[in-house]
């Protein structure tokens, strides 16, 4: 069966109404020069014939060993993860359209909610946002309507913050009248200090943003900085990690409390982490929370548990009246979708690996990396960059150009880390690394021996 | 046919101002939506009232008042300061559709400058109003 809607026949006829000779005349107005030319596409194959010949391009990819974190992490993914989620009853990336006729849709984003409501210790949470960054992009629109005390749209965002996540929020909220103001962080600790938001003290701010670990892997001191916050009657927009959260203070318990405010204002964050393959460009999905007081400003659907006239329990989508198809312009976010079959994933792997186990994951991972830190600064030419505690990222400084080393590891099949000097040039020869759980001690050794072998070649001759 | 009391203003968003007397502390305007506006939104689930302090313009949108259907902004016909909101709306947004012209009242503006008269309207003529726009 051809899956082509039009036959030579219709094609003609189209062409001769609109008076035209041939489909290519409708591209004269692309000089030739720039267009594409033949693209080379080998003929048809037979379903037999094209298997082969792409699992033979898999596996001239190699299996490669990846230290590379930087916002997205791998993570090993339980076999029942997929095969549940691809289920059909599951299988739909959207809440339907009558959403209420998928009571079982809407039950599983209902537990997703709780989870997430579990992990960062608030009270809210959405089904779900686009990705990480556009999350944070949401939390600080949320923030200018959240943050009644303040008027200036002014976000303080520390360079210590995925700057990819940083340059999203810029790109979405900077248009709409958010000014951005960047707050620097402590070259020996790698992360944000309150000396350096202190100067803010007493002005008109509307929100504070401090991602937990930061983008270095370092642990901000997030209750002095919550409290300091709170003091100056700005919002805290909490940027964190699903996994560490099995192991750090959840975001609602932030601080010692000021006025009986206590904890982050708004959490949001990537939820890769929690069976999502990695993939370039994704699907993965954001995640966010508040407290209910801020709850009819938080963009994306709301899933609710109530009973139906004869008081069965029940699911169903709630406060819409802040959704676009009610208020239309004045909707929270008018990017209203969520990402339905990368939650069901994440329910599933939360629900597979409950607790106990989420725990594990986030120890082990925080295990390798300190074992990977240590390996790789015993090659001559590797230190540490930062003294400050950290989870499973870590940046190092080599004593020569980065890209150069990168380039040879994966010649070797070992992808080592993300190189820092286009972000942070300041930091010199910065290397971004990481190890979760998926890496086993061999592999780190794997990489210090082949770290060893580039920089110093003579070490491993002698 | 909806109640319109003959004491208080109106706008052709449906809101209505209560001209400072001795009702209102400090001489202050109250306002509210009228009881067309609330038939028309139905049980009001929730209501966002401006906070003690606020400056408002005329015309400029200053609460939010939302059904289980819809949600819509209020705006302000007076232009000066808030000061007061009703709080106990937060709780009993049911008020505002139970009494919309007393205890459902929105909020209240000490106004800076006299109030444009000829930009609202008396009883009757939002009588009229409301009938044309069900034309």
């Amino acid at each position: 069966m051809a899956f082509i809607p039009h036959t030579s026949d219709d094609i003609a006829r189209m062409l001769e109404v609109i008076g035209v000779r041939s489909i290519d005349e409708l591209f004269d107005e692309i000089p030739r020069e720039l267009r594409a030319g033949a693209l080379g596409v080998p003929p048809a194959m037979s379903e037999m014939e094209i298997a082969r010949l792409l699992s033979e391009r898999a596996a001239s990819d190699g299996r490669s060993l990846n230290f590379i974190g930087a916002g997205a992490y791998e993570h090993h993914i339980p076999a029942p993860v997929w095969a549940i989620a691809t289920r059909g009853e599951f299988y739909s990336a959207y809440t339907p359209y009558q959403a209420e006729a998928s009571q079982g849709t809407l039950q599983l984003i209902y537990e997703f909610q709780s989870m997430i409501c579990a992990l960062t210790g608030m009270e809210v949470s959405n089904a779900s946002l686009y990705d990480g960054a556009s999350a944070l992009a949401e939390a600080c629109l949320m923030a200018v309507r959240a943050n009644r005390a303040a008027s200036s749209r002014r976000i303080l965002v520390p360079r210590a913050v995925n700057p990819t996540y940083a340059q999203v929020a810029r790109s979405i909220a900077g248009h709409q009248g958010i000014a951005f103001e960047t707050v620097d962080f402590d070259r020996a600790a790698g992360r944000t200090l309150l000396e350096s938001l202190q100067p803010y003290g007493g002005q008109d701010i509307t929100a504070l943003v401090i991602q937990q670990p930061n983008f270095f892997g370092s642990l901000e001191e997030v209750d002095r900085l919550t409290d300091w916050a709170h003091e100056n009657k700005i919002l805290l927009i909490a940027v964190v990690n699903p996994t560490s959260l099995a192991l750090l203070k959840a975001p609602g318990q932030w601080g010692a409390g000021i006025d009986g405010i206590h904890g982050a204002d708004i959490v949001c964050g990537e939820g890769q982490p929690l069976g999502v393959p990695l993939a370039a460009g994704g699907p993965y999905f954001g995640f966010m929370a508040t407290r209910m007081q801020y709850v009819r400003q938080m963009p994306g659907r709301i899933v609710g548990r109530t009973v139906d006239a004869e008081g069965r329990p029940g699911f169903s989508l709630t406060l819409q009246a802040r959704e676009q198809h009610i208020r239309r312009s004045k909707a929270t976010s008018n990017i209203c979708t969520n990402q339905g079959l990368m939650v069901t994933a994440a329910t599933i792997y939360m629900s597979l690996l409950g607790a106990a186990g989420l725990e594990r994951v986030a120890a082990a991972s925080l295990q390798r990396t300190a074992d990977l830190v240590a390996a790789l600064c015993k090659v001559a030419g590797v230190k540490p960059a930062f003294n400050a505690p950290r989870f499973h990222e870590a940046v190092l400084i080599l004593d020569r150009p980065v890209a150069p080393v990168l380039a040879a590891l994966a010649r070797r099949g070992i992808f080592g880390g993300l190189d820092l000097a286009d972000r942070y040039p300041e930091l010199g020869h910065a290397l971004l690394v990481c190890a979760t759980e998926t890496k086993l001690q061999a592999d780190i050794d794997s990489y210090a021996g082949a770290l060893t072998d580039i920089m110093n070649p003579s070490r491993v001759a002698a | 046919m909806s109640n319109i009391p003959s004491d208080l203003r109106y706008t052709k968003s449906h809101e209505w101002v209560r001209p400072a007397h001795g009702e209102v502390p400090d001489g202050a305007v109250e306002i509210g939506i009228t009881d067309h506006a609330q038939s028309a939104l139905g049980d009001l689930v929730f209501v966002e009232v401006p906070q003690a302090g606020r400056a408002v313009k005329a015309g400029e949108a200053s609460a939010v008042v939302e059904s289980v259907k819809a949600a819509s902004d209020v705006y302000s016909p007076v232009s000066g300061n808030v000061i007061a909101g009703n709080g106990a709306l937060a709780t009993q947004p049911e008020l505002v559709n139970q009494d919309p012209y007393g205890s459902g009242w929105l909020f209240r503006v000490q106004t800076n400058a006299p109030i444009d008269a000829a930009a609202l309207m008396n009883a009757a003529e939002y009588a009229n109003y409301v009938a044309e726009e069900a034309k």
